[in-house]
Parts: C-alpha cells; sequence; structure tokens
C-alpha cells in the first residue's frame, strides 16, 4: 500500500469522480465527494513526510522502468504542493455544499463534484508525473474539468467566460504540445530525468530552442503571466464563487511549478538562464503584471474581480522570483506559490460567503456590511493584510524573501518594486475595508446575516493557517529551502 | 507590583491593555463599568510601569522573547533607558487622558465609544510593544499596529472630513513604512545580518558610507511618524479625531513612537560614530532643522487652535529628529528628554484646547480673546504648557532645549543652533499671545461673563499634566539620569 501512494493520490479522485454519477442524491454525492478529497490530502501528506525523511520517491507504473514506462516522481519540489492542491479542495469542499446551492442549479450539482474531482485530479496528475507526456494529458484532464466548472456559473457571461478560457488554454496546451513533440524529436524520450540528460548533447540547435520558446509560452498562458493573462480576470469573475477559491489558490501554481520543473530540471540553469535571454523577459513582465494588475485592481467593482486582477500581480511576483535565477529567489517563489494559495484561498472564499448573503460580490452593495457579516468582512480583513505582506502573516514571509533575493543579486531598483507593488495592494485592500467597515449602512445595503457556519468555518481555517504559518514558519520555510536547494544541487 | 519577576510585568504591560479591550467590548452597555474598565486597566499599567522602573533603576536586565519568525527574527523585547522613559510618560499619561477623555466624550455626545476606548486601549498596547521592543523588526510590527489602531479613532467623527483626514493619515503612514521604513530594515538585515538593537551599532567595520547612508534616508523618511517634511502632512489630517485622541495620540503616542523610532535607530543601529562619517546625515539634519522653522510658520497662520497645535508638534518632533542627527551624546539625551517634556508641555495644550471645545464650543485662535475670564484654570494651565513648548524657566521644556543646544555645540553645528533660538522665538510668536489675550477684557467692553470651566474630570487631567511641567522643571534628575544612561 505504502509504495503505491505515489500514485494513489491521482488515482482515489479520478475513480471517485465517474463513482459519484452511481450516488443519486446530491447529499451523498458531496460527503462522497469530500471523503475522496479528505483521503487524498491524507495521502499527500504521508508523501510529504515520507520525501521529507527519505528523500525522494519514484515510482513505476505498472512495473515498467523509467525511461520506457512512466515515471511518477515525488520529491521536495512538487510534495508540499499536492499538500496544498489537496488541503485547499477539501477545505472548499466542506464549504461548496452550501455555496453553490445559491450559485448553480440543483440538477447540476453532481456534475459540479465529478468536475471538481477530475480537476483536482489533473492538477494532482501534473504535479506528481515525472513524464513529460503526462504532464499534457493531466492538463488537458484539468483544463477540460475547469471550463465546466467555469461554465456552472449562474451569470450567463460564465458560458462566454469559460469559451474565453478553452480558446486560450487550448491554444496554450497547443504550444506546449509542440514543445514536448520537439523535444521528443530531439531525444527520443518523454522522461524528464532522462530528457534532462539527453537535452545537453542538443542544445545547441534551433529545434531545442524553438521547442523551450514554445513549451514557455505556453505555459504562460496557462499560468496567465501578464500580458498572457487576459482570460483569467472573467473566468475567475463569473465561475460559482467555491470554484474560484479552489482554482485560484491551486491552479495557477501547479503551472508556475511546471515552469520551474522544466526550466531547473529538464532544459538546466545554463541553458535557460544562459542560452535565453530568460532573465530579462521574466523580470520585465513579471515587474509589469505586478504593476498594471495592481493598478487595474484598484478600480473593479466587481471584488471577485478585483481579486483575480490581484491574483494576475501575484503571479508576477511568483516569476520575478524565478528571474532572480537564484536559490533564494526559487525559493521565495516556492514559499510564495503555498502561502498565495492559502490567502486567494482565504479571500475568495470569504467573498464566497458575502456572496451567499447578497447574490453578488459587488463593493457598491456592501456598504457598512462589516456590521451584518463581522466574522466573514474581519476573515476578509487579516486576509488581505496577509495579501498587503503586514508582519505575522504568510504574506510578509513571502516579501521578505523576495525583496532578499533582489538585495542579494544587488538589484535594489526591483526591491523597491516589489515594496511599491505592496502599496499597490495596500489601496485596493482599504478600499473594500473602508466601504465595508466605516461607511454607515444605508438603504442599498442588504438586511442579511452572518454567513452559515458552513462556509464560515472552513474560512477561518484558512485565515488561522495565514497567521500559523505567518509565525511558525519552520515547516514552509525548510521546505521550500530544501526544494532549491535540490533544484540548484543538481547543477554545482 | 514587585512581587511580579520583571519579565511578566514587561508582557503584562503590553497584555493588560489588550485584555482590557475585551472587557471593555463586553461591558459596552453600560458607560461607567466601561470606563472603570479603562480606568482600572491604566491604573495596572501605571503599577506596572513603576514597578519596571524600579528594577530598572536596581539595574536588573530584562529580557523577553516570544517567539522566532525566521532565523534571526523574532518578536522579543528588552528594557532600556530610551524604552523605559517613553513607557513612563505613556503609562502616566494613559491614565491621565482616560480621566480627561471621560468628560470631554461625554459632554460632547461622542458617537461609537465603545470603538473609541477599544482602539485606544489597542493603540496604547501596541505603544508599550515599540517602547520594549529589542529588535527592529518587533518595533515595525508594533509601529503598523499602532497606525492601524488608531486610524478607526481619526475618522471617529464619521463626516466626509473626517475619512477624508483618515486617508491622508493611512496614505502616509502606511506608505512611508512600507516603501521607505521596511526597505531600510529589508536593508539593514542584508548587510548587517542582524536587526537587535546593539551598543555601538550592528553595521560591521567597514560598511559602505554610501549604503548606511541611503539607509539613514530612508529610515528618515520611513518613520513617518516621525513627520519630517514632506511627509508631515498627516499629523494636521489627524486633527479631525476627537480631542483626547490629539492629546495623547497625536501629541504623545504615535508622534513620539516615531520620533523614538529614529533616536532607537541611530543610537543603535548606526551607531552615534558610524552616524557621524555618513555622507547624508548633514543634509538630513538641514532639513529637520528646515521643518523646524517651516513648520512653525505655517503654525502662525492657522487660525484653528488644534491644527496651529498639530504644526507647533511637527516643528517639536523635528528638534528631536535633530537631536538623533547631531551624533552626539547630548543630542541624543536631548532627544529623548523632550520626548517626556514635549508630551507633558503638549498634552497639556491639546487638553486646553478639548476644554475650551466642550465648554465654549470654540475652536479657533482668533475667538479666544477673554476666555480666561470664563476659564481661569485652563487658561492658567495654557500658559504652563506654552512656557515648556517654548522652552522657558520654570518649566521642564528648558532642560530638554538646553541639551539639545549643547549637542548642536558639541558637533559645531552654529546653523542648528541658530535654528533652536530662532524657533523658540516663533513659538513664542504663535503660542504666547493666546493665553496673554484669554486674560484681556472680552472686546467690545462687554461684561466679563460667569467662572465656566471644562467639566471635572477634564479639569483635573489638564491641571496635572500643567504641574507636571513645572515639576519636570525642579526635578529633572530622574529623567535626566535615564536620558543619561542611554549612550553609556
Amino acid at each position: 500500500m505504502i509504495v503505491h501512494l505515489s500514485v494513489l493520490q491521482v488515482i482515489i479522485p479520478l475513480m471517485a469522480a465517474p463513482a459519484c454519477l452511481l450516488l443519486r442524491k446530491r447529499e451523498l454525492v458531496w460527503a462522497f465527494a469530500t471523503l475522496a478529497t479528505f483521503l487524498t490530502f491524507a495521502v499527500s501528506v504521508l508523501l510529504l513526510s515520507q520525501v521529507m525523511q527519505s528523500g525522494a520517491i519514484s515510482y513505476e507504473m505498472g512495473g515498467w522502468e523509467a525511461p520506457w514506462g512512466i515515471e511518477y516522481r515525488i520529491d521536495m519540489l512538487n510534495a508540499p504542493l499536492l499538500v496544498l492542491i489537496s488541503g485547499i479542495s477539501a477545505i472548499a469542499l466542506l464549504a461548496a455544499r452550501t455555496s453553490i446551492e445559491n450559485e448553480i442549479p440543483e440538477n447540476r450539482h453532481s456534475f459540479f463534484y465529478i468536475a471538481w474531482l477530475l480537476c483536482m485530479a489533473g492538477l494532482l496528475g501534473i504535479t506528481a508525473t515525472g513524464d513529460a507526456f503526462n504532464v499534457f494529458v493531466f492538463l488537458e484532464i484539468s483544463s477540460l474539468a475547469t471550463y465546466t466548472l467555469i461554465a456552472l456559473g449562474k451569470d450567463r457571461r460564465a458560458l462566454w467566460a469559460s469559451f474565453q478560457y478553452l480558446v486560450a488554454g487550448t491554444i496554450g496546451a497547443t504550444f506546449i504540445l509542440i514543445g514536448i513533440g520537439l523535444m521528443y524529436v530531439m531525444t527520443g524520450t518523454l522522461n524528464m530525468a532522462d530528457l534532462a540528460q539527453r537535452l545537453p548533447e542538443v542544445e545547441n540547435t534551433k529545434t531545442v530552442f524553438t521547442a523551450f520558446a514554445f513549451f514557455i509560452v505556453g505555459v504562460c498562458m496557462k499560468l496567465a503571466l501578464f500580458p498572457l493573462h487576459l482570460w483569467l480576470p472573467n473566468a475567475y469573475a463569473f465561475a460559482p464563487s467555491i470554484v474560484t477559491t479552489f482554482l485560484a489558490a491551486t491552479a495557477t501554481k501547479v503551472a508556475v511549478y511546471v515552469m520551474i520543473r522544466f526550466i531547473f530540471d529538464v532544459f538546466g540553469f545554463e541553458f535557460s538562464f544562459t542560452h535565453f535571454p530568460l532573465q530579462e523577459i521574466l523580470m520585465t513582465l513579471g515587474i509589469a503584471g505586478i504593476f498594471v494588475a495592481s493598478i487595474v485592481a484598484i478600480y473593479q467593482d466587481n471584488l471577485k474581480r478585483m481579486l483575480a486582477y490581484s491574483s494576475v500581480a501575484q503571479i508576477g511576483y511568483l516569476i520575478l522570483g524565478i528571474s532572480f535565477a537564484s536559490q533564494t529567489g526559487i525559493m521565495a517563489t516556492l514559499l510564495h506559490m503555498l502561502n498565495h494559495g492559502l490567502m486567494k484561498g482565504a479571500l475568495f472564499l470569504s467573498m464566497a460567503a458575502v456572496v451567499y448573503r447578497l447574490g453578488v460580490a459587488n463593493l457598491s452593495q456592501m456598504h457598512g456590511i462589516a456590521s451584518r457579516m463581522p466574522l466573514t468582512m474581519a476573515a476578509f480583513l487579516i486576509g488581505g493584510l496577509s495579501l498587503i505582506g503586514v508582519p505575522l502573516t504568510v504574506g510578509f514571509i513571502s516579501k521578505w524573501y523576495l525583496v532578499s533575493a533582489a538585495l542579494e543579486n544587488g538589484w535594489w531598483p526591483v526591491a523597491a518594486a516589489i515594496l511599491l507593488g505592496s502599496l499597490l495592494s495596500v489601496i485596493y485592500i482599504w478600499r473594500v475595508i473602508e466601504v465595508a467597515y466605516f461607511k454607515s449602512v444605508t438603504e442599498s445595503t442588504p438586511d442579511v446575516k452572518e454567513a452559515p457556519f458552513s462556509i464560515l468555518i472552513p474560512l477561518w481555517i484558512l485565515v488561522l493557517a495565514n497567521l500559523y504559518f505567518g509565525i511558525d514558519t519552520s515547516l514552509t520555510v525548510s521546505v521550500t529551502q530544501m526544494a532549491a536547494a535540490d533544484l540548484f544541487g543538481g547543477l554545482r | 507590583m514587585n512581587f511580579l519577576a520583571p519579565e511578566l510585568m514587561l508582557q503584562l504591560t503590553m497584555l493588560v491593555p489588550v485584555l482590557a479591550i475585551a472587557g471593555i467590548l463586553l461591558t459596552g452597555r453600560s458607560e461607567n463599568v466601561r470606563e472603570a474598565v479603562s480606568i482600572i486597566a491604566s491604573l495596572i499599567v501605571l503599577a506596572l510601569v513603576i514597578g519596571l522602573y524600579q528594577n530598572f533603576t536596581a539595574g536588573v536586565p530584562v529580557a523577553v522573547s516570544w517567539f522566532e519568525i525566521m532565523p534571526g527574527l523574532s518578536l522579543s523585547f528588552r528594557l532600556e533607558a530610551m524604552g523605559m522613559i517613553f513607557a513612563l510618560v505613556a503609562g502616566v499619561l494613559w491614565l491621565v487622558t482616560i480621566f480627561y477623555a471621560i468628560g470631554y466624550m461625554r459632554s460632547h455626545h461622542e458617537q461609537n465609544q465603545t470603538r473609541f476606548y477599544a482602539c485606544f486601549a489597542l493603540a496604547i498596547g501596541s505603544v508599550f510593544g515599540v517602547a520594549f521592543a529589542s529588535n527592529l523588526f518587533t518595533l515595525f510590527i508594533f509601529y503598523e499596529v499602532l497606525t492601524l489602531s488608531t486610524y478607526p479613532l481619526v475618522t471617529h467623527a464619521g463626516t466626509p472630513e473626517a475619512k477624508k483626514g483618515g486617508r491622508t493619515y493611512l496614505g502616509i503612514l502606511l506608505g512611508t513604512s512600507i516603501a521607505f521604513f521596511l526597505f531600510a530594515i529589508l536593508g539593514t538585515y542584508f548587510v548587517a545580518g542582524t536587526l537587535e538593537f546593539t551598543e555601538g551599532g550592528v553595521f560591521p567595520a567597514g560598511t559602505s558610507t554610501a549604503i548606511g547612508g541611503a539607509l539613514l534616508v530612508l529610515f528618515v523618511f520611513g518613520v513617518g511618524k516621525a513627520a519630517i517634511m514632506p511627509f508631515h502632512r498627516w499629523l494636521p489630517a489627524a486633527m479631525v479625531a476627537p480631542t483626547p485622541v490629539s492629546a495623547l495620540l497625536h501629541a504623545v503616542a504615535v508622534v513620539k513612537a516615531g520620533v523614538f523610532t529614529l533616536l532607537k535607530v541611530g543610537t543603535f543601529i548606526f551607531g552615534l560614530d558610524f552616524l557621524n562619517t555618513l555622507p547624508t546625515t548633514d543634509a538630513l539634519l538641514y532639513l529637520a532643522g528646515a521643518s523646524v522653522v517651516i513648520a512653525s510658520l505655517i503654525a502662525m497662520r492657522q487660525d484653528n487652535l488644534k491644527k496651529r497645535l498639530a504644526y507647533s508638534t511637527v516643528s517639536q518632533l523635528s528638534y528631536i529628529t535633530a537631536g538623533m542627527l547631531l551624533a552626539t551624546e547630548a543630542g541624543i539625551t536631548g532627544g529623548a528628554m523632550h520626548i517626556a517634556m514635549h508630551a507633558f508641555g503638549k498634552i497639556t495644550l491639546f487638553f486646553c484646547a478639548g476644554a475650551i471645545l466642550v465648554t465654549l464650543h470654540k475652536t479657533n485662535v482668533s475667538q479666544l480673546r477673554g476666555v480666561g475670564w470664563q476659564m481661569p484654570f485652563t487658561m492658567i494651565a495654557f500658559l504652563i504648557g506654552t512656557l515648556s513648548i517654548i522652552g522657558l524657566p520654570p518649566t521642564g521644556g528648558a532642560w530638554s532645549k538646553w541639551f539639545l543646544l549643547s549637542g548642536a555645540l558639541e558637533a559645531d553645528q552654529v546653523v542648528i543652533m541658530g535654528v533652536l533660538m530662532l524657533s523658540s522665538l516663533l513659538n513664542i510668536a504663535y503660542l504666547l499671545p493666546i493665553p496673554v489675550l484669554a486674560f484681556f477684557p472680552p472686546a467690545d467692553g462687554a461684561a466679563r461673563p460667569a467662572i465656566k470651566e471644562a467639566p471635572l474630570p477634564s479639569l483635573l487631567a489638564l491641571s496635572f499634566t500643567a504641574l507636571m511641567c513645572l515639576v519636570l522643571f525642579v526635578f529633572p534628575q530622574p529623567l535626566y539620569e535615564l536620558a543619561a544612561s542611554i549612550t553609556n
């Protein structure tokens, strides 16, 4: 059993999804899906602890040895991400039953859970696999499931948003496939470790350069790097709130993970940063993304859309961390991936609570809402402070390491840019706080009650995680430090 | 309180105000109980601070560490002389202000008083955090809590004007702290490898003076609470707050947290020797000097009494900033003493301004002719406060100004000496006429109105602080000893 853990955590949700069809009642489906997700979560926690104790785990699918068969490889880089994906999914599912009551027609609830499980299986698969083509397969599984989830949104524009994402996502996936195909042509292998060994022999060919370019651009599309982010705000704004919670906290992180894996492990540091002007490109786009998206966020009335733009900005930070091309930089990116998952999870879940009561998440209808929904808005406040990077929250830890990495490279202006980016997030978060707390309740404020406990409890679990991992950083920092050291240890 | 371990006392000083918040929120329905909670909490805190002071003078070292967030970054506290001064000032004045506030808030029929007292307690708790912090990181956290917890107090009135003021307040304080202060902290950590307040500074020998100079600029502008120009605008904007807030927070706690931070950074992060070698020290010193004079000139043109006092505070804060930038022992001593002296003087003036507002509903200087006959105690207290701000005997302000002057002399900064002298003259010009005119006969020869003094709790409070200004002139010894021991 223990040896099959690496594959189990993908298999469980993948098998649970069709099984949902057999259960008719939606409460049963929900309970089953949640149970499966918690099982997956438990498996990924076990995996992480195993990796921390005894190093990377390699699993051969069907007993076929690595270069020929499909290899699943769990190491310090992807194990924490597996925990994040399954953890956020489990917590979000706790709230999902209540949250979708008002947002998804009742006859589609079963489909919702099925798509959710498939999406999660896809994300976990991308993360766990050690096979380049397998990445593409799982990418398609998760993407198709995501299009479905977004299209379930009540607003008719959800269909359009889903279609927009479908077009962008398909272009991205095609680019990725072209990249993988070209790599296969040149090396005759699809196993990542094997690719890493064989690529250096042919690295000075135009084909490999083209493969790299296609692959990176394709991934950037999926991770919504500015200016390829146009699909994201609509998708996040019109999807059912609980879906947004899950996607914002995990989906883009997985794409960033793929990028890191290929840049550092498959193509190698040498190739990516010396043969390719990757550093300049990523740094420019990262900083541009931080500023443009944050400024756009300031002008949004729909808070889900505002947080979506904030996500684009946060992706800028992640990419900036990669562009430092240093151990601290990668560590900061990995840390921020986990931390941002926690903060965006909390923020979007608080919006799910608002949407549950108000039907919308428009700031213009939230005057004095904090007096009606104190716990929800307190959660938003703490999540917002974490996003800004106030000490004692996870956001501060991320910012600290990001700025340290910038200073280590001697890039003082970049360090200043990171802090200025924080200032912009102060503006768009405080706008909400001012309206929710300091505007008096008017007639346009709907007469609502506090959100139900089925949403509040998962919400506060995430909020407390934001605080806990902001104070006790020993786990997150040591894990990401080891992962970053592994990535660089392979080279030096 | 000496039966408690000093470490416990130190932590309780910060925790009691936080606990008081719970009490205040729970008893919010009954005004008297709620105020009793505030008073009891502030009495306990005062007793704790005095207990700490006794321990401190006995030479007992007190240090507490809560937890380490990252290697080298911990939330920890240590008692030293400068923090002791700040804590004593805040401890004494909190109690006094609570009394004052009770009189003021009730006779002014303010709304949301529960929120007011709760935020007030949180602000004071974080002031003690700033005072006791043993490293820059801890100090930064409490500095930010102080900003956030005072925002609801500034916007207390809820009017559009209050909100606008609140936005300026938060924008400048939070903006400078993230863009400059945090940047400076990160830079310091990167260069020196530690943020611990250390005697003689943390920068290793041979640190580039260019980097040091740049960091100093970031610190001086980043600590927006010290209100050096051009980042002073939040302070006049904050005057939309109720008077007790302006009095304790914007004359004492918040602004003093700013200059206190600067003194700490100058003494224990840079160290006076390193500070002396930096290329930017002199430029910043002249900027502080310019702030002193320009703020005084602006103060002259303010007719609104609270605004005039606010600009006077901007000017006085730059005295302390300048004291740090002089980088001499007398400068630091003078700066630290001025924290206390200015606190008692300025809080008296604000108390008086608030008393005039609630009893006579007058806010402008031009309306104050003859009010001395109606409110004689208040205006005499105002006179004493004025003398202390100017720095004239027999008030405490004379001493701190003396040390600042001798610090300037030691550093051969004739310009700064001139600035300090000029500023005293300007102070006389814009403050002294107020109490003097108040005792002129009312205009147009009307009959003297009957005595109508401020509410009794408020009157007691402002008499006490005025008295303290005089006491500090006669017995400055304990304060001087504390301040002088900072650099030894």
